[in-house]
């Protein structure tokens, strides 16, 4: 035991002496952790809301019964099939206004509702209270985020717009985001809808789902197994595995500069860890050590990163929500809550990220021959051969990546070949260079110059691993800003082409779908109305957006089409044929002039595909059919709703007065503009926390570049002092050294801007394709590359100037020492 | 060659300056050789430092076949070290990215003074013919100390600054490195200031010098 303390307190004295190389340690751990754990939070916050929406309410898993297309659903049918013995819970669901939020309000009876129902609810959880809740004045539970947003502590009582009193807050931490749960009694009293439901849960059991419904109710009901359990999951996921990539390209990234600093502490501790062994410090024993204090730092590293993590998380969490519920309409709680596990993990993954990188030191130590004095001989062919064995493991990489995109499908497979070919890219990077250095040296003349690129040479490896961390940040940035912009151009085309109408109208029922229509007419500046319908079904167990529309020419000459038989909007218009979108297309493997079978209702319903369209940012399946062929085939009622043609300039007045007569708000009625403003703001929040990933990674690329310079100089005045001696001004060396590591870093951008257009079309040809299920066009934008090549050099000459300054200044008795020491 | 006029120095330490050189003077004329002996820690080193600008006294004056040294910018003392002076070290400071075809002909291509045919002359003198396409690191200590010499002489310097140039070595290869060292020295015409424990090989140059207590007295 003694000798392992002290051991690690000689070793732990090496830090003291050298301040800069431990906070590049402690600084790359932090952010590599801080990138990731940040990441995580971001994702586990949204998974966790998705799990809570999961199960009770709208778009659950659970079997529902729900009123046919004009009936309405009311108690009695609820005390009818109760009767009946069938395992039925009521549900309403409304919207309320507590000040300027709007909110979902949900009624629920906790003594019938299905166990899988209620263990997403609160109401199984110990502590629930069911007589406080079926009781005067009841409970009104909520998620402790909802609690926050409202600004308002448990115990309080809500005033809702309409005046109505809410029952006391309590807290349910299952509820989802902006969600209240109260007694269904009651909030038939709060949302002025006496004895009225909007669904029937039904206990998940087959038995009763195969069980006919009563002669009267079967044509009053009908059934819906809503959305399978992990829709909401699947649908995101692609989001979540974009944001995991870049945090783990940022992980990496970090673990470089550990990995750099870890290897030249232990180089230059070589001396004192031989002299130990010397002393009596058994081999097992001075590993041991130093694992040891690579965990201690790890831990310290971790610590700092996770809460570095967490405050990054905080800061992107409102653009990622947004983003969420713009795309995928998936709600998100604002307000950050992690749990232990992800503190846990969190640390885990920056011990095993410390370990990672430190495991080849720890290997050489644990084979260093104690009396290999200046056994160095053979590092000019070992490096060599070093240079020459990455350069094949990354060519086997581009290798590897080939077959992953050729041969596999799939996004985890297009993420791995991904990062095949970037890893790939960055092992062949000291090999890349020693070339250009060799062509450097072949063409110097004079002896400095020389000099210059023979050390150039040397230093290939020593900077090789922070210059691959500049290459793969900087690659990133331009993959993703060409992917982004390329998306941006195509996507505000698109939508150009896809909002040809200039108001939409979205009708909440069909009676409100009457009074527009009323209304409409009268409106003598709408030069056209194309009503529409709109369903969500499903197709081969896939959720399915069913647009139905009247076929007119305003669809004719804007509709984003891709491909399309003759006629196709004419076969659209025969209620035999459908328009499909990319999505679907590409998932189901559909082309123009194939057939697909709809099964709407007991008939199925034969559709021959007239046509592909664009349909960017949407997760799901679309398809454009018919809109009387479609309300024939409907077993539930449509989402109605009106495009209107008029002259551009009357929309706004047009929009103005159907909210004051009609009574509308919100996007029931919304003008061109507005959809198309509140579509960019989506497109931009999405790229919010992509852009910050980013530009943090290639933040941590100068960490990186200089770190190791600062640790590089520190062992080049040995090499340096000797030119000095035989006259090269200090000044004129520490201008050589930076020249050098420009050239160095320079040649590494350069070879960024092919890599990361290579990546831009992988993203764009292969990773959009397998995680949205749309092409995107790919344009290249120069002037961003400049931007970026601009900001890279920048970092560069930020990153080298500050260390290779401090080589200059120092006092000439520093370098002079170098002719008395041992080197 | 070399004067050296009332040169002082001194280092900051924790308890205060040290006083290391009080007032030294001395002279070296062209072609002739001193050697420079003193106990460890008496500042031969410092001295030498001084001497080829590679530090700066604290007063006094060094000049250098007429040029002064003292007070001058650092651009001008490496010039002066490239052109006039040439140093020779106990530790063998050769460049480690060179050959060592590359090392030895470095200063004389530095200073502009490469000749090939006198360079070829050395290195057979020095017996490196057969190790010019090797890495410094392949050679022993012998071998590298006689490179750093080839170095030295091949850029013809008018004034050679020698720190216990054999102090790494043995006894019998250090004495063999210093008789081709001296041969060469003196068939080059330079003049030669060398430190060196040894009395010994103190004897074998022309004048000795002992620096003790921050003084300087001669022996010869
Ligand atoms: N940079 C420095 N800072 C402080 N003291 C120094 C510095 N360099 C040298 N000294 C001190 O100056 C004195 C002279 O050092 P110097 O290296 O000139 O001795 P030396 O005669 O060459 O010794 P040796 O024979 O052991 O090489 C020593 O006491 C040393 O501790
Ligand atoms: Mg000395």
């Amino acid at each position: 035991m003694r000798p392992l303390v002290q051991t690690l307190r000689a070793l732990l004295a090496h830090w003291r002496r050298h301040p800069v190389q431990l906070a590049a340690w402690v600084v790359g751990l932090m952010l590599a952790t801080a990138l990731w754990s940040g990441v995580q939070a971001l994702n586990t916050q949204a998974r966790e809301s998705y799990d809570r929406a999961a199960g009770l309410f709208a778009g659950a898993a659970q079997p529902m019964l729900v009123a046919r297309e004009g009936e309405t659903l009311t108690d009695d049918v609820f005390a009818t099939l109760r009767q009946a013995g069938w395992p039925v819970s009521p549900l309403l669901e409304g919207r309320v206004r507590v000040g300027e939020q709007a909110l979902t309000l949900v009624g629920i009876d906790p003594v019938t509702l299905p166990a899988e129902a209620a263990a997403a609810s609160a109401v199984d959880q110990t502590g629930f209270e069911l007589a406080a809740f079926l009781t005067r004045p009841g409970l009104t539970l909520a998620g402790p985020d909802t609690l926050q947003q409202l600004g308002v502590e448990p115990g309080a009582e809500l005033r809702l717009a309409s005046g109505a009193l809410l029952p006391p807050l309590a807290v349910a931490s299952t509820v989802p985001p902006g969600t209240l749960l109260v007694d269904v009694g009651l909030a038939q009293q709060l949302l002025q809808r006496p004895s009225e439901l909007s669904r029937l849960l039904v206990a998940d059991d087959p038995r009763w789902q195969t069980q006919a419904l009563p002669e009267d109710l079967a044509e009053r009901l009908y059934w819906q197994h809503g959305q399978s359990e992990d829709d909401l999951t699947r649908l995101t996921d692609s989001f979540h595995l974009n944001l995991t990539a870049l945090g783990l390209l940022a992980f990496v990234v970090g673990l470089f500069i550990v990995n750099g600093a870890t290897g030249l502490a232990f180089e230059q501790r070589s001396s004192l860890l031989r002299t130990l062994r010397a002393c009596g410090v058994s081999g097992r024993q001075v590993v041991l050590a130093l694992l040891f204090e690579v965990l201690l730092l790890a831990l310290v590293a971790g610590l700092l990163g996770l809460l570095l993590g967490y405050g990054l998380a905080a800061l992107l969490l409102p653009d990622v929500a947004a983003s969420l519920q713009g795309l995928y309409g998936a709600r998100v709680a604002g307000a950050l809550q992690l749990e232990p596990r992800w503190w846990l993990a969190g640390l885990g993954m920056s011990l095993c990220g410390a370990l990672l990188a430190a495991v080849g030191s720890l290997w050489q130590a644990a084979r260093l021959p104690v009396l290999g004095l200046a056994r160095r001989e053979a590092w000019r062919a070992h490096q060599q051969r070093g240079v020459m064995l990455l350069a094949l493991l990354g060519g086997g990489l581009w290798l590897l990546a080939l077959g992953l995109f050729m041969a596999g499908s799939g996004l985890v497979v297009a993420f791995a070949g991904l990062a095949a070919l970037l890893l790939g890219a960055a092992l062949c990077l000291p090999g890349l260079l020693s070339v250009a250095v060799g062509i450097g040296q072949r063409l110097a003349r004079g002896p400095v110059a020389e000099w210059f690129w023979a050390e150039a040479r040397q230093q290939v490896s020593a900077l090789s691993l922070a210059l691959m961390a500049l290459l793969l940040a900087l690659a990133a940035n331009i993959g993703v800003g060409s992917m982004v912009d390329s998306f941006r151009l195509t996507f505000t085309g698109w939508l150009d082409q896809r909002l040809a109408a200039e108001v939409y109208m979205n009708a909440e029922d069909a009676e409100q779908a009457e009074q527009m229509v009323e209304w409409l007419v009268g409106q003598p500046e709408i030069e056209a109305i194309l009503p529409t319908g709109h369903l969500i079904s499903r197709y081969a167990d896939e959720p399915l957006e069913l647009n139905g529309i009247r076929v007119h020419d305003t669809y004719r000459d804007h509709w984003p089409v891709q491909q399309q038989l003759a006629d196709g909007w004419d076969r659209v218009g025969t209620g035999q044929a459908a328009m499909i979108s990319e999505q679907m297309a590409r998932r189901f493997d559909l082309a123009p002039g194939d057939s697909l079978t709809l099964g709407l209702a007991a008939t199925p319903w034969l559709l021959q595909v007239a046509g592909i369209y664009a349909d960017y940012g949407n997760p799901r399946a679309q398809m454009v059919v018919d809109l009387d062929a479609l309300m024939a085939r409907a077993e539930g009622p449509l989402r109605q709703g009106f495009s209107l043609r008029l002259h551009p300039d009357a929309a706004p007045q047009l929009v103005e007065r159907a909210r004051r007569d009609l009574g509308l708000e919100g996007t029931a009625v919304i003008d061109q503009a507005s959809v198309r403003n509140f579509s960019e703001q989506v497109f931009e929040r999405t790229f919010v926390a992509t852009g910050a990933l980013n530009t943090l990674t290639l933040g941590v690329a100068g960490v990186a570049l200089l770190t190791s310079l600062l640790t590089l100089t520190q062992s080049r005045l040995p090499q340096l002092a000797p030119l000095w001696a035989q006259g090269l001004s200090r000044r004129h060396l520490a201008w050589l050294e930076w020249l050098r590591t420009l050239c160095l870093a320079g040649f590494t951008i350069l070879l960024a801007v092919p890599l990361g257009l290579l990546l831009a079309w992988c993203l764009v040809a292969i990773i959009n394709v397998e995680a949205f299920g749309w092409r995107l066009p790919l344009y290249l934008f120069p002037e961003q590359w400049l931007r970026l090549i601009g900001l890279a050099a920048l970092t560069t000459v930020l990153a080298t100037a500050w260390p290779l300054w401090r080589l200059g200044r120092q006092s000439p008795a520093t370098w002079s020492k170098v002719f008395a020491h041992e080197q | 060659m070399l004067e050296i006029y009332q040169v002082s120095k001194s280092f900051p330490t924790p308890q205060g300056p040290l006083a290391v050189l009080q007032s030294i003077s001395l002279n070296l004329a062209a072609g002739n050789t001193l050697a420079l002996t003193g106990e460890s820690g008496s500042g031969k080193s410092t001295l030498l430092h001084l001497v080829a600008g590679l530090d700066s006294v604290d007063a006094g004056t060094v000049r250098v076949g007429g040029e002064t040294v003292t007070g001058r910018a650092d651009a001008d003392r490496a010039r002066l070290r490239r052109t006039t002076i040439g140093l020779v070290f106990q530790q063998f400071n050769l460049l480690p990215s060179l050959t060592v075809g590359a090392n030895l002909a470095f200063q004389a291509r530095l200073c502009g003074r490469h000749e090939p045919a006198h360079l070829a002359d050395l290195t057979r003198r020095l017996g490196l013919d057969g190790l010019l396409d090797r890495y410094p690191e392949q050679l022993s200590g012998g071998q590298q100390q006689r490179v750093a010499i080839g170095r030295t002489l091949a850029a013809r310097p008018q004034l050679i600054l020698a720190d216990e140039p054999t102090g790494n070595l043995d006894e019998a290869t250090g004495d063999a490195v210093l008789d081709l060292f001296l041969d060469e020295v003196r068939a080059s015409g330079a003049a030669l200031l060398m430190v060196t424990h040894s009395e010994r090989l103190a004897a074998r140059l022309g004048h000795q010098h002992h620096l003790s207590q921050g003084r300087l007295e001669s022996r010869s």
